[in-house]
């Protein structure tokens, strides 16, 4: 059994925006039910004692946590990588300064347009852009490294080249092309995001510019499209491989959309040690390895590479979490994600509501 | 068309900058590079030069003192060191001052 590398670590379900590919579930959790300081520091060290070596402090807007400077030193304090992915949207100026003395390692920020009218429609805030803007000046000017982190679909997806020329403005070391994934609130909001082949090909051809262009000026990472592949990714690292996600209310994940799964038990840190819950749990050791595949992946020459896909998208498409992954052009199923993608409509966004 | 900052050379003064970390991790079987995101293992030469990557020292002294301590000859190390350099340069890793 390997030992995980990163904690996805969900702070709240809180956020000002409404961006409608959020990919937390549909189902906020309550403010109420929110883990309090002290047991994220308990999660913290026995993450750190398990092997994992980076946090990734999100949510929701881990902004919206009045003690995230006591989070964050936590996480400094148990010898973890601190990542901050944030909108910027309820984050001052004086408690990024906070954050950095603290030890924060490296600030993301979430930037959903070039323009900055579209920007603000797709996030559901007037206004969000510019304090995205504002905020991405102080990390750089704080010395912290800056990702611009910038969700790609049908309506921004035209303008790949003027959203790394920003990055690049910005000052950010990196940038991520993160074309949307269709969990949570993005599913629903699917055929509004969904962009077409020629879309998806010609933005894949102006990332491969731009990587040319700014080579040792900026990294762009990109994360493909799922649904125009030919072979699934290698959702989360393989089940219960490389991460963890644990949510604003303790649940422990093996990724963050596996809610969907019918029949799954997971385990919350108020019950258990992190160690346990990644050994033994029901929810990770359900598709952990390769015993539980079924054909064609179960005796494909890829399934230690790509681990048969997504096990969430396979049920959401398919019905079945043992299926292979869809997306892929060897399973049985595939057609349908084809017939999914050219559902399209411009209808409005249904926005993500707290 | 590279920036100029990936070309390192005898007078830079290499350091890792804030946000990318070098760690011995247990867990995870040996040394490995922490940076935004993204974990690199690093391999025992790796490791050397990166330790002396102090943003005081320049490269040539850096490439001096692994020549004295491993044997091995200057201009292999030499090489080795401008290669590793500028490729973690290049990835954001590293700056070359």
């Amino acid at each position: 059994m390997s030992a995980p590398l990163g904690l996805l670590a969900e702070l709240t379900h809180r956020c000002p925006l409404g961006c409608p590919y959020c990919s937390n579930p549909l189902a906020l959790d309550k403010r109420g039910d929110e883990l309090d300081t002290a047991t994220w520091a308990r999660v913290f060290r026995e993450a750190a004692a398990l092997g994992v070596l980076q946090v990734h402090l999100s949510g929701g807007e881990p902004a919206a946590r009045r003690d995230l400077v006591e989070i964050v030193k936590a996480a400094r304090d148990a010898g973890l990588y601190s990542n901050l992915i944030t909108s910027a949207v309820g984050l001052t100026p004086q408690n990024l300064a906070a954050l950095s003395d603290v030890g924060l390692d490296h600030v993301q920020i979430s930037i959903q347009d070039s323009d900055e009218a579209s920007a603000d429609h797709i996030a559901g805030y007037e206004g969000a852009s510019a304090r995205k803007r504002a905020l991405a000046k102080e990390v750089v000017n704080l010395g912290l490294p800056l990702t611009v982190n910038m969700v790609v679909h049908r309506a921004n997806i035209g303008r790949i080249e003027p959203m790394v020329e920003l990055a690049l403005a910005l000052g950010a070391s990196r940038v991520e092309i993160a074309h949307v994934q269709y969990y949570g609130w993005a599913l629903k909001n699917r055929a509004a995001l969904m962009p077409t082949r020629e879309q998806v090909d010609e933005a894949v051809r102006q990332v491969e510019l731009l990587r040319a262009k700014h080579q040792g000026r900026i990294v762009i990472d990109a994360v493909v499209p799922d649904y125009y592949a030919r072979f699934p990714k290698p959702c989360v690292g393989g089940w219960g491989r490389r991460s963890l996600n644990v949510t604003p209310g303790g649940r422990v994940l093996p990724c963050h959309a596996a809610e969907v799964i019918p029949d799954l038990e997971f385990w919350n840190v108020r019950e258990h040690s992190l160690a346990d819950i990644w050994r033994s749990s029901p929810a990770f050791q359900a598709f952990r390895g390769t015993d539980w595949m079924q054909e064609p992946c179960r005796s494909c020459s890829r399934r230690d590479q790509d681990f048969g896909g997504c096990r969430c998208q396979a049920f959401l498409l398919t019905g079945d979490a043992r299926a292979a992954d869809p997306v892929c052009h060897l399973s049985p199923h595939h057609p349908i994600v084809a017939e999914l993608a050219a559902d399209r409509k411009d209808a409005a966004y249904a926005y993500r509501t707290y | 068309m590279n920036g100029p900052a990936t070309q390192a050379s005898d007078i830079s003064r290499p350091r890792l900058p804030r946000g990318v970390r070098l760690t011995h991790n247990e867990a995870q079987g040996g040394w490995v590079l922490l940076a935004p995101e993204r974990v690199f293992k690093a391999d025992a030469i790796t490791v050397e030069i990166l330790k002396r990557c102090t943003g005081e020292a320049t490269l040539a002294a850096i490439v001096d003192d692994l020549a004295a301590t491993f044997a091995a000859p200057r201009e292999r190390i030499h090489a080795d060191v401008v290669t590793l350099l500028n490729g973690l340069a290049e990835k954001k890793l590293l700056d070359l001052g």
